[in-house]
């Protein structure tokens, strides 16, 4: 059953030296910034994060990268114009990098929550992101041979929760919560705001409660 | 049969963004990236039904947003701010990318450093040691959307070719454009070679005696 924490320092409780741990968002749209902050100040270090990016200005995951307790990052576009914390950390060779293609992070998170041992993708065919892969010829197309991403926490943004831990998310906010979900040991969700048991409609729910384990309210 | 405007200097980027939109079928579900293809968005006319993909999570994207209408929960593949129109739809990522994976998406337009003969795409590295690698959604695209369009210069600063026999830089995908839409001139990529549809301030003469790729 899901917990609603008190506040999001228990939301974040436990998450041990050495995980690895998904979080949300796609820029600041979705980036569950008061969890990531709460995980910082509960001092985890040796993380490996996924994230589709690696930080904007000097907040959220900027900030946690910042502390240097982030020793490997997974994610599609660390290069941006407010990237600079990541970028110092990358040229002073103290964070390692792994580039993969924006789809193929998501089906390999989506994967992970799906228990798929693996998957072919003609993404990334041919090119320099496939070097060392298996790959295969199918229906006369090269696909590369991808495996997923498990983790052992998932921090998420999303709108509304009920006390069953059904999940609806906020217009493109929505991008990676609903896989990570699915992908980790622990999820945690911060939300606006938790309703009762029935103040969602069933037919309107994104994440099913049964990926959600601990739901915290943050503005 | 190429079409020679000799007579004019090249597009300017808002005449090659309106000179994009205007060869996109009406009714296509489309894709502009990031950048400089975004632009063809402001080209479409009110009754070309295009729907608009946005590969963070959205079909039915409208224009940017400003003032009270920006929501920060509500932004574009380049994090920029924009709107919904009515019929509008939000997903998850892997939702988003098995729409271009599978197949679903008509046309997306993507900017390029180079782009091969056969089609080959590079567009998202320069190999540079110092460069820090972020391909975002680009090989997604390259591989999934049924045409993939090229908007970019034809010349580099340089003044060197950006399309070429075969590219010199990382690339993106394989064999994956199909139309390459410049400044200079429309190139379509067949099985038979590069024909040249339109020229704009040079001619197909010319064109022949600067780029090393032959045009048919």
């Amino acid at each position: 059953m899901v917990e609603i924490a008190p506040d999001t320092d228990a939301a974040v409780r436990g998450i041990a030296d050495g995980s690895t741990v998904l979080i949300g968002g796609f820029g600041a749209a979705g980036q569950p910034y008061a969890l990531i902050d709460a995980l910082r100040r509960g001092g985890a270090g040796d993380l490996t994060v996924v994230n589709n990016n690696a930080g904007n200005g000097t907040t959220g995951l900027a900030a946690l990268l910042a502390t240097g307790r982030v020793r490997r990052i997974i994610c599609s576009f660390p290069r941006q114009v407010d990237s600079f914390v990541f970028e110092e950390l990358y040229r002073a060779g103290r964070i390692e990098l792994e580039v993969a293609p924006q789809g193929n992070l998501a089906e390999r998170i989506r994967a992970a929550g799906a228990g798929i041992g693996a998957f072919y993708t003609p993404t990334g065919a041919g090119t320099m992101l496939a070097e060392g892969k298996e790959t295969r010829v199918i229906g006369g197309r090269e696909h590369v041979l991808e495996y997923p991403i498990h983790a052992d926490v998932a921090l998420i943004r999303a709108h509304t929760a009920d006390h069953a831990g059904n999940l609806v998310y906020r217009k493109t906010g929505r991008n990676f919560g609903p896989i990570m979900a699915t992908a980790a040991r622990l999820t945690v969700a911060e939300v606006t705001r938790v309703v009762p048991v029935g103040g969602i409609d069933p037919e309107a729910v994104v994440t099913p409660g049964i990926f959600v384990d601990r739901v915290v309210v943050t503005p | 049969m190429t079409v020679e405007h000799a007579d004019r200097g090249p597009l300017d980027r808002d005449e090659l963004a309106r000179l994009v939109a205007g060869d996109i079928p009406r009714k296509s579900f489309v894709n502009l990236g990031i950048g400089q293809p975004t632009a063809v968005a402001d080209h479409f006319g009110p009754d070309s039904d295009v729907v608009l993909h946005t590969e963070n999570g959205m079909l039915g994207m409208g224009p940017m947003a400003h003032g009270d209408d920006v929501d920060p929960d509500l932004v574009n593949a380049g994090k920029i701010p924009v709107t919904e129109l009515p019929g509008a739809a939000y997903f998850d990522h892997a939702l988003s990318f098995a729409m271009m994976r599978g197949g679903h998406l008509d046309v997306c337009v993507l900017g390029a450093f180079q782009v091969a003969a056969d089609g080959t795409l590079a567009n998202w590295h320069t190999g540079a040691p110092d460069a820090i690698p972020a391909v975002g959604g680009a090989m997604d695209l390259a591989v999934g959307a049924k045409d993939v369009f090229v908007m970019m210069s034809l010349f580099d600063r340089n003044g060197t070719p950006k399309l070429v026999p075969e590219c010199a830089y990382p690339v993106t995908g394989l064999r994956c454009v199909s139309r390459v839409y410049t400044d200079r001139a429309v190139f379509h990529l067949t099985g038979d070679g590069v024909r040249v549809t339109e020229t704009f301030g040079t001619t197909l003469a010319e064109l022949r005696a600067r780029l090393d790729v032959p045009l048919l």
